[in-house]
């Protein structure tokens, strides 16, 4: 930056929008808070290629990724809260299930609204409990949310005998997860609505900007007087929220509640997340990068499967990913 | 002085497990005057702050705002009795830039009653304000849309310390507010310091060096091991007076 041009920001006091992106390009690492879509950009590109032939740039399965990346895109902006704030949430695949159960239980005997409602109100209160437990007993929230994974995994394999519930409610189904607008999958449209939420709440929302404080330097934000306790729990209850939501998708979905239904979902979230630009120790959070994650690893979930690698490679495959990207992300947090 | 005090805190005492790091210190601040609270170090001058900031609840004493008598239960509640301070952690966020750090918990919205109600963030106005709240304190910032972690220790501090200064329309307590900073910079928070003081506001400075309390302090108290052992008017001591007060070579009390 020019010497003229600090003098005229000093006069006016407001640079020009270019200017001011140009100087956060420059100071802020403007660059590495793009890495997440050059890499999905990246990963398209050599799948399109590689597996050309065996259809990978072909509608139904473009449509399929986007299918199947839509309960983790969602996971996945609920846990970017929690870990802006701090804090991490390790329940939300037990939450999954949980919800799933609540919703099919529900939803036979009186109708798809308050399915959709109990099996939500299920989830917050998990929330709630896993933030007030946290929060009031100063437990750290791994260790917190790693015990509800337990209850609430067990709860769901006891609710029907390990045996899946089936539903049978066309509005519920069409709604969320079978249906569509037209071609548009309405899980596509979900991930762009609970996207567009978090994205809002993140960046344009006192309470966004309140638990990124928070997460940053706890401390700090207490002395300018945030409830900072109240925070990380409501960053808490978003995470299950969300999970919830994610459950009510697959259930939607598969038409069925089930106990194991978005069991291993755990780290493919925490990965998308991260590489979606959120930082695992709290203080900054991307939710479009977390949506983006999300697409990556359903991207490269669908293209390992594409070159015919088993299930057991896949895993390794994701596990070697995932510590790629907290490395990056824990670089990243040293040099800020 | 004649007036209520802006501020008294009347026999303050705070103790840590055994430590006791405040025993029944009194302290009064003035509109229009700067008040230095000098002492070695861990003599209790951040814990008095602390005390008043609302961080932490004395153990024992009062403490009254222009006049009335309040337990200052949480930082908020500080801010809201209008008492804003600049710790020495400086409490910034890092990773926010220098509008929304210094509108923090104190956020504009926009959108009417439901904005309001959901905080809904007016970015443009807060940022209009912070410029033009910088530049009548004459603070100098490259760029108020870059996150204050990539700032300098100086500009970190300025940033904290306009915070304080224009929202602090009564009380300000500053501790160690030019640690960091250099001559040019220094210069400046006394200036700003001067500012205040002439506007009315009632100042409390925490500082080490005795040529900023001779320059701009009205008077001065002094804590030796948790106790108060010298409350002066700054004109009539000597730096030496003040330096065997703070050793406990001396003390008036």
């Amino acid at each position: 930056m020019t010497r003229r041009s600090i003098q005229r920001q000093a006069s006016t006091g407001l640079p020009s929008p270019v200017e001011a992106w140009i100087d956060r390009y420059r100071h802020d690492g403007g660059l590495r808070r793009f890495v997440v879509y050059f890499a999905f950009a990246l990963i398209l590109a050599t799948f399109s290629i590689i597996l050309h032939d065996d259809g990978f740039l072909s509608s139904s399965n473009l449509l399929n990724i986007g299918r199947q990346a839509a309960p983790i895109a969602v996971m996945a902006v609920g846990m970017a809260f929690a870990l802006a704030a701090g804090e991490i949430d390790l329940s939300v695949g037990s939450v999954v299930a949980l919800s799933s159960l609540v919703a099919a239980e529900m939803v036979g005997n009186h109708g798809f609204l308050v399915g959709l409602l109990a099996a939500l109100g299920a989830s917050v209160l998990v929330g709630l409990v896993n933030g007030l437990i946290t929060v009031k007993v100063r437990i750290p929230s791994f260790l917190v949310t790693l015990g509800m994974l337990g209850i609430i995994s067990g709860i769901a394999r006891n609710w029907n005998d390990l045996q899946s519930l089936p539903i049978r409610n066309d509005r519920f189904s069409g709604l969320f997860g079978a249906g569509g607008l037209g071609p548009v999958s309405s899980l596509l449209i979900w991930i762009i609505v609970v996207g567009g939420l978090g994205h809002i709440a993140l960046h344009h929302l006192r309470w966004g900007r309140h638990v990124l404080s928070t997460g940053a330097d706890r401390d700090a934000a207490n002395a300018v007087g945030i409830n900072t306790a109240r925070v990380k729990i409501s960053a808490l209850v978003a995470s299950a929220t969300a999970a919830g939501f994610a459950g009510v998708l697959l259930a939607g979905r598969l038409s069925i509640g089930r106990h194991d239904l978005g069991e291993d979902y755990l780290l493919t979230v925490i990965a998308a997340v991260v590489i979606g630009g959120t930082n695992l120790f709290g203080g900054r959070a991307s939710v479009i990068g977390a949506v983006t994650g999300a697409l990556i690893m359903a991207m490269l979930n669908n293209g390992l499967i594409l070159m015919g690698l088993e299930v057991a490679d896949q895993r390794i495959a994701r596990g070697v990913i995932i510590i790629l990207a907290v490395a990056l992300s824990m670089r990243e947090a040293k040099e800020s | 002085m004649s007036t209520t005090p802006a501020l008294a805190a009347v026999g303050i005492s705070k103790s840590f497990r055994a430590v006791q790091a405040l025993k029944d210190v009194s302290i009064e601040l003035h509109h229009g005057r700067v008040t230095a609270l000098l002492g070695d170090n861990g003599a209790g001058k951040s814990t008095m702050v602390k005390c008043l900031a609302g961080i932490y609840q004395p153990d024992a004493g009062s403490i009254f705002v222009e006049g009335t008598e309040h337990r200052i239960n949480s930082s908020r509640h500080a801010r809201e009795l209008g008492i804003e301070t600049v710790h020495q952690a400086l409490s910034v966020i890092d990773p926010l830039d220098v509008a929304e750090n210094l509108f923090l918990n104190r956020e504009k919205t926009r959108g009417g009653w439901l904005g309001e109600r959901i905080g809904l963030l007016d970015k443009r106005r807060m940022r209009e304000e912070c410029a033009a709240t910088l530049s009548g304190l004459d603070i100098r910032i490259p760029s108020l849309r870059r996150s204050v972690g990539s700032l300098s220790g100086g500009q970190r501090q300025a940033v904290a310390i306009g915070r304080a200064v224009a929202w602090g329309q009564k009380i300000v307590l500053l501790d160690e507010p030019a640690a960091a900073l250099g001559v040019e910079q220094t210069q400046r928070v006394l200036d700003l310091i001067a500012n205040m003081r002439d506007q009315g506001v009632a100042v409390l400075l925490i500082t080490h060096n005795m040529d900023r309390v001779l320059a701009v302090c009205d008077q001065a108290i002094v804590l030796y091991q948790g106790r108060k052992c010298a409350e002066v008017d700054v004109p009539d001591v000597t730096k030496d007076d003040l330096v065997s007060f703070i050793t406990g070579a001396r003390g008036t009390g």
